[in-house]
This record gives structure tokens, sequence and C-alpha cells, in this order.
């Protein structure tokens, strides 16, 4: 069984084993930077180690470049999902391939995600070739409000997919954290203090802690959130929640939130911008799913961005396992919506930066990801059109400049029965 | 909505099934209860729907999809009382005494039609007071109404028609039972009442379902079935039931009226149409070779992910398959679901229904039939734009019974139409006006053409456009 193991890994490395960075220069197409800027015509985009070296109308192409025209196309930088549990999950519903929560274990916050994301799931495949790049990947909660260390991960087709681990620590509030601390939002607020607290006792003195809300563990993973080195990521979505949620820094000042989901941080959008708190929000959610948000509009990430929040695109809870390429149809109803009256959307170039630089700039690695500025790690997409638009297809993926294999199952399927019938032999022969 | 229940649920250990997983209704007698029944006897639960006041309107200058896979460019279309009176190009005649919309660089479609559902049964906010989708007591209940369980202050009937343009849709039991009940045609108008919502003579549905989601709930309390062999004997079983009881209702001594025995009969009569949840190309084979052993039609497969695997066998069997654009990988046998599903079937000549399952998606089935569309045309595969437009509207209106009405821009139809700000099939266009029966009952330019349900009056947000 390990043998056997052991076999089939070494022969997908070999499978996917990526060609070495090399310097590469797209020329011709529609460049998006993706910081919200304007499209540019007829621009060039030039790879080399791995990295963007020049976006623009006036680019040298270096000499040794491999060229790639892409006139008629457009050259955008990869997409960057704002949350999600890509690369935990290959069947959603089959428990053993399931690692977004870990209801039974006796960890919490200390539990990490980087050893469960696995480069090889299908749905890693499946949304890289639809021109998802990166993501922020996190726990579910289980036992506790805290669901453990997220990581910033790349889609890439090598082993290793973390570009950053522990990115964050995740915390439910609002219902869910109503649920895990005990039943009231009143536990939720005591038990998180008090964990913080007993962090902090830890901090003083390690071999002596001993505390009947947590293990050493969690302790300690908690320790960089209070100091503000670690991000905390809260899902939280009522108005009433969110402002108690900004209130936990008048008890923990160095505390670095950001906010997922906020279904209703359009109401109290204003509170949000003066906390200089970022969220990564749900892009289309509409209906009053639970109680938390009966003020759920498709206008919220309009309305924030119109009152000074940094806001991205990160889809909690909606199918956030399998459905990245979701990103660009959401990102695309947002600039549609500018053409409702009373409704408040994006325009087409923040509608692209809030799946890109800005879920980047939002988990503090805007100067490494998420943009075609210079010196941002190669990821780079080549599409038949405009990436919002729902006919579009993607054409090349480049990651830390790396052309990537579009190839998955589902490709596979396909062509298995482009004829349904079986021919000279079963269908289990064609491959 | 229902997705991520199905997933809480399965990883829980629990048995409710959400959306994911369904089940149809037929109905005996009664089905004349909104429409047209071999039975005589006397409707129950009747529609009170009548059409709200309209206006003679034409638009003019449009784009029209007529939903039968015809495109009109720089078309008209007139409805009046109601109806449907014309459809055509730039020289229709246009009527004086009417409302003239110039719809240039604007698209008509038919009202789109979801025909998998469970707004009302399953309604937001998602409480457990609101689970009313899935009698979870037992695998056999054809005994139960969808329309008994249907709140039509559920929010999402406005979501549905504001940002959807649906116009009619079909709700559904769940799919935790191989026999989930009855279900219901709606036209989406709110009401006090789902009688007022009920539409006028359509037949009803029977929701069935194979697969993971009644062994699951059945097998984790010990109770038969607990694996597809055993869901297709306790199916088989309770046919042949249904067949007995059919043959002694003919009889000299009638036996004593059982509800889910009707809606059996009503199945095997060919008044009640089957909508049967199945996933895998292997399994829907079974429920074909089943329903030829007794004698019925599956008129559809819902979410059958794995349709493509045997397009040719559907084409040949005249089944609609009910899927969803790209859904996939959520749970084991969806494993296999592959975004070409629909363009495969299109391919073979089979029927195709886009249906939501979902009160997001139901807001954009015109978009997923969009990315249906573009996945097919990429893999080489020829379908016209009006051909996708008829994936949401003249076929599941087929598939639920009611083509004669609706469905189509055919004169004499029902005027369930929507106007739209640009392309439906692209990401930024959205539904400008939606009329039913020629009612204008949205207008994306007038807040007072935009419903609140009871449940968001007076709430945060409620003055939102939502």
């Amino acid at each position: 069984m390990k043998h056997f193991a052991k076999i089939l890994v070494s022969s997908l490395a070999l499978m996917a084993a990526p060609a070495a960075a090399e310097t590469i220069a797209i020329t011709g197409g529609k460049v998006v930077v993706g910081d919200g800027s304007a499209p540019m015509d007829n621009a060039t985009v030039v790879i080399r180690n791995g990295r963007v070296v020049a976006a623009g109308g006036n680019v040298t192409v270096p000499a040794n470049a491999r060229r790639i025209d892409a006139s008629g196309k457009w050259v955008t930088p990869g997409i960057f999902a704002g949350f999600s549990r890509i690369g935990l999950v290959e069947v959603g519903a089959v428990r053993s391939t399931n690692d977004t929560r870990a209801a039974d274990s006796v960890f919490s916050a200390a539990l990490d995600v980087q050893y469960a994301v696995n480069p090889f799931a299908a749905p890693v495949a499946v949304n890289r070739a639809a021109g998802v790049t990166r993501a922020v990947v996190s726990p579910s909660t289980g036992n506790s409000m805290f669901g453990g260390y997220g990581a910033i991960v790349d889609l890439g087709q090598d082993s290793d997919p973390i570009t950053k681990a522990r990115a964050f620590q995740f915390v439910e509030f609002g219902e869910t954290g109503h649920s895990r601390a005990g039943g009231s939002r009143a536990a939720a607020h005591i038990l998180f203090r008090a964990m913080l607290e007993e962090a902090r006792t830890y901090s003083r003195s390690p071999s002596l802690f001993d505390s009947d809300l947590m293990k050493a563990s969690d302790a300690k993973a908690l320790l960089p959130v209070i100091n503000g080195s670690t991000r905390l990521m809260v899902h939280v979505n009522s108005a009433n929640d969110i402002l108690k949620v900004l209130d936990l820094r008048k008890d923990f000042p160095s505390l670095k939130l950001v906010l997922v989901g906020a279904h209703e941080g359009w109401r109290v959008a204003n509170a949000i911008a003066a906390a200089k708190v970022p969220v990564l929000a749900s892009a289309l959610t509409d209906l009053p799913e639970g109680f938390e948000e009966l003020a759920a509009t498709q206008s919220n990430i309009g309305r924030m961005k119109q009152a000074g929040v940094q806001v991205g695109i990160g889809m909690i809870n909606d199918r956030d396992a399998h459905q990245l390429r979701y990103s660009m149809q959401y990102a695309g109803n947002l600039v549609a919506l500018n053409r409702i009256p009373r409704a408040a959307g994006l325009s087409w170039d923040e509608a692209f930066a809030a799946i890109s630089s800005k879920p980047a700039e939002i988990m503090g690695m805007g100067a490494k990801l998420g943009s075609l500025k210079a010196g941002r790690q190669g990821d780079v997409v080549i599409w038949t059109g405009d990436p919002l638009e729902l006919s579009t297809q993607v054409e090349t993926v480049f990651i830390d400049g790396v052309e990537q294999s579009l190839s998955n199952r589902q490709e596979r399927l396909r062509e298995r029965y482009r004829n349904p019938a079986p021919g000279a032999l079963p269908k289990a022969y064609d491959r | 909505m229902k997705w991520k229940d199905l997933l809480a649920v399965a990883a829980a250990g629990a048995l409710v099934t959400g959306c994911a997983a369904t089940a149809a209704e037929t109905e005996t007698a009664s089905a004349s209860a909104s429409g047209p029944s071999k039975s005589s006897a006397k409707a129950v639960f009747p529609s009170t729907y009548k059409r709200y006041p309209s206006d003679n309107v034409v638009i003019t200058g449009a784009t029209i999809f007529d939903g039968e896979g015809q495109q009109i460019d720089n078309g008209v279309i007139f409805m009046s009382a109601g109806e449907i009176v014309s459809v055509g190009g730039p020289d229709t005649a246009i009527p004086t005494d009417s409302t003239i919309i110039d719809g240039t660089g604007k698209y008509v479609t038919p009202g789109i039609i979801d025909i998998h559902s469970h707004l009302g049964d399953y309604p937001t906010p998602s409480v457990p007071a609101h689970s009313d989708g899935n009698e979870a007591t037992s695998p056999v209940t054809p005994e139960v109404w969808a329309e008994h369980s249907v709140w039509p202050q559920d929010p999402g009937f406005s979501r549905a028609l504001a940002n959807g343009g649906i116009t009619s849709l079909q709700i559904l039991p769940g799919s935790a039972n191989l026999f989930g009940g009855r279900a219901v045609t709606l036209k989406n108008v709110p009401a006090r009442t789902v009688q007022a919502m009920k539409f006028p003579g359509a037949p009803y549905g029977m929701k069935m379902a194979c697969g993971e989601n009644p062994k699951r709930v059945y097998g984790n309390r010990n109770r038969k079935p607990a694996t597809r062999m055993g869901s297709l004997s306790l199916t088989r079983q309770t046919w042949i039931n249904a067949q007995d009881y059919r043959k002694k209702s003919k009889g000299t001594k009638p036996p004593k009226r059982d509800l889910a025995m009707e809606t059996l009969v009503g199945v095997l009569d060919g008044d009640i149409l089957v909508h049967n949840h199945c996933y895998r190309a292997d399994e829907l084979n079974q429920i074909i070779d089943m329903s030829k052993e007794f004698g019925y039609k599956v008129t559809a497969f819902h979410h059958a992910v794995e349709s493509y695997k045997i397009a040719d066998i559907l084409a040949k069997e005249d089944i609609c398959s009910a899927i969803w654009a790209d859904w996939w990988g959520f749970k084991m046998e969806a494993y296999d679901a592959i975004p070409e599903n629909a363009a495969l079937l299109q391919q073979a000549g089979a029927c195709v229904v886009i249906h939501s399952d979902d009160e997001n998606q139901i807001q954009r089935l015109n978009q997923e039939a969009s990315k249906a569309l573009a996945d097919g045309r990429a893999m080489g595969i020829e379908i016209s734009d009006a051909t996708a437009i008829q994936w949401i509207t003249y076929n599941p209106a087929k598939a639920m019974g009611i083509s004669d009405q609706t469905g189509s821009l055919k004169s004499g139809k029902m005027a369930d139409v929507v106007l739209w700000n640009g392309n439906p099939l692209s990401v930024y266009a959205r539904p400008e006006k939606v009329w039913i029966d020629g009612a204008m009952l949205y207008d994306a330019n007038d807040p007072g053409r935009r419903p609140v349900s009871d449940f968001e009056l007076g709430q945060p947000g409620e003055g939102d456009v939502k």
C-alpha cells in the first residue's frame, strides 16, 4: 500500500514536472495590470526568473525571450481567490477526503492547513485551468470558534502549494461563533477574550500552562494574533456583530483584523472604513439565509467601496472548495449591477482588482502577488476575451513564471465521451 | 443553500437532504385541481391565480429569442390582454393604442422557467422551523404534496423575479425519499396563498430519487434502503402495489382511498409527470428499465451529471436531463460531472434543461445556460444562442407540461416576457422589465415594481434594491 502510494506520487511528479522558469514575452494583447487601472491595448508582458519584469505599452522584449503572440487576447494577472477551501477537499460529502474541519480534535487554533492542502486534488487542477492561480485557504471551525491557521497557496502543478503558511488565524463570530462557543454571542465574546488572556498567561510561563479552555499548542498559536504579527480573519455577517468585532481592538489593540463574509457590511461601512479593517466579502449574496444577514444585498461590496472600505471578493461557504472559477462571473455581475438604478456595483477595473490585487493586498501580499506590476510573481493568464465574460476561455496559465498544464479529469472525461457510444473497444480503453 | 445544508448534514452523519437531491410527485384524480385531467374527480386545492391588469405593450427594435430556438433581429413583440398577440421582424404591424417600448440594443426572451426549485419549501431564512422539503420519516411518501409546504412569503421568489426573470417554476419535495411526493408548478407572482400562485392547468409532477441520498438517510437509521439494490427493490415493490391498487380501483370493489396510491396511479395513467433525481449514468439506465417494467415514463432526470455518458440512450428514450452547468465534486455521485454535459446532450439530440436547485443560481439561470453554451463551443460543438435560451424556457415548459401555455413567444400564449438590458447570455445583462401574463411585475427603473415579502417588510435593508 505504502509502496503503491510512493510509486503513484513519483509518477505524478514526473508527469507534472514543470518546465523551468523561462523568459517570456507576451505581446500584442490587451493587458490588465489588476491594480484597478484601465486595460492597455497592444501591450507587452515580460516574465523572467519567475517574476513579472514589465507590463505596458513601451516594453522592450529581451532577445532571449520566448515570444507569445496575444493579439486579440486579454492578458491579466492570475485570479486570486480571496477565500477558499481549495486543496482541502476532493469530494465534499466523503469525509475521508474532506479536511476543512476537525470536530473531534482536541486542538483548535493550533490546527494548520499547510499540512492538509493537497496540490494534486482534482479541484486544484480544474480551477487552475479556469485561470485561478492563487488562493486564500482557510480551515472551518470544529469544536471551537477558532478554526486554526490558514495559508496562501498557489494552484500550480508542482508538489509545493504553500506560498505563505500561517498567513492568518480563522475565527467564527456571529451565528456560527455563537454555536461553537456554547450558545450565545455573549459566550463567544467571553470565550474569545478568555482564550487570548490564557495565551498571554502561557507566554509568561509555558511550562506551567494548565488551562481548561485549551491546549498549550492552541495558546501558543494565538500569541501572534494578539501581537498582530498574524492576521485574524473573522467570519461575521450582521451589522451589530461587525461593530462588536471592531470593538475587540479596545481590549486587544494590536489585532490585525480582516472581515470575511460581512453580508451587512454596507450598513456599518463608515465604521469599517474608519477602523481601517479590510473585508473579503461575498459578492452576490442577497438573501436572508439567516437572521444575521437580513440586509444582505448585491450592492454590499459597491457600497462598502464607496465608503472607503478596502474590499475584495471572498466566497466563504459558497462552493469554496470546488468553484473558485466563479470568481470572474461574480466580478462581472458587480459590473452589471452598476446599470441598475439605486444599486451599487463596481467599475470593470475595480471588479477585476477585487479578484486579483485587492485580496492580495488585504492578505499583506500585495507587493508579491495579485498584479502585473514589476516584481510580482509571474502568475499570468491569457484569455480569449474579456475575462469576466461568460463566453471567454482560458488559453494559457503561468504560475511563478512556469507554463502550467490545463489538463484535468473533467477534460479527460469530456474527451472520452465526445462520442458516447463505444467503438471497437469499451470506453475504458479510450484515454 | 441546500447544497451547503446537504454537506453539513452529510458531514454530521445526519439525515435530511437538501436540494442536491429531490423528488417529484404524482397525482391521481386530483390532478384536475389545477389542470386538465382525464379524471372527472373534483379539483382539490385548486388554483385561484388570476392575472393582474395589463396594458397593450409593444416592444420594438429588440433582439428576440423566441424560446424555440429562433432568433429575430430588430424584432417586434405585441402583448395584449395577458397574451402574446404577435412576434416578428421590423415590418410587424404595430397597434396604435399601445405603449411602445424602444428595445433597441436590448433583448427579449420568454419568461425564464426553473424546473427544479425549493423556494417556499426550503425558504430563507434557512432556520430549522422552515425546513419543509423532505418528509424524511419514510422512504416512500408519494402521498405528500410540496404545495402544502410552500411558504409564499419566501423572499427568494422576489430575487428570482428581479434578478433572474423567472416567471414560472416547479417546486419539488427533497430527495431523501425514493418517492418524495408531488411537485407543484407556480407562477412567480407574489400572493397570500399558494393556491393564488398555482399555475392554472399545470399537471402535477412526482419527485423520485435514486442514488446516495435515500440510502444515506435511511441506511444511517438501519432501515431500508441502505443500498442501491435496496432502493430499487423498494421502489419496484411500491410500483407493484400501485399496479394492484389501480387494477382494484377499476373493479367492482374499489379499495379504500389512499393518497400515496392515488399519486402513483396518476403516474401510471400518464396524468402525473415523473421527475427523477438521479446522478450516475448506470443508475439512469436502471431507472429507465424500471419505468419500462411498470409502463410509466420518466419525463426528466434531475441533476443528471453523468447524462453525457449515455446521451445517445437518453435521446432515444426521449428523456430530458435537467442539469446544472458546472456543479461537481460535492458528493461521490457528482464526481464525474463535467461542464460540457449540456452541450454533449444537445449534440446527441437529447433534451436539455438547465435548472438551479438553488435560491441563488435561480437568480442567474441565464448565466448558467451561457456557461454551458460556452463550454460546448470551446470543445467544438456548434450551438446557437437561441438554443441555449431554449434550455431555460421552452424545454423546461415542455417537461413540466405547460408548453402549450408558456415557454415560448408564440401568438396566443401567456405573455410571460423578459426585456433584458443586454444579451442575456452576457454577464453584463440584467432583466429590465418582467411581465407575467402581460402584467408588469418588475421594472428595474421603478422601485414601485419590486415585490417585498411580508417577512422582509420593516426589516433592515427592506428599502434596499435587493
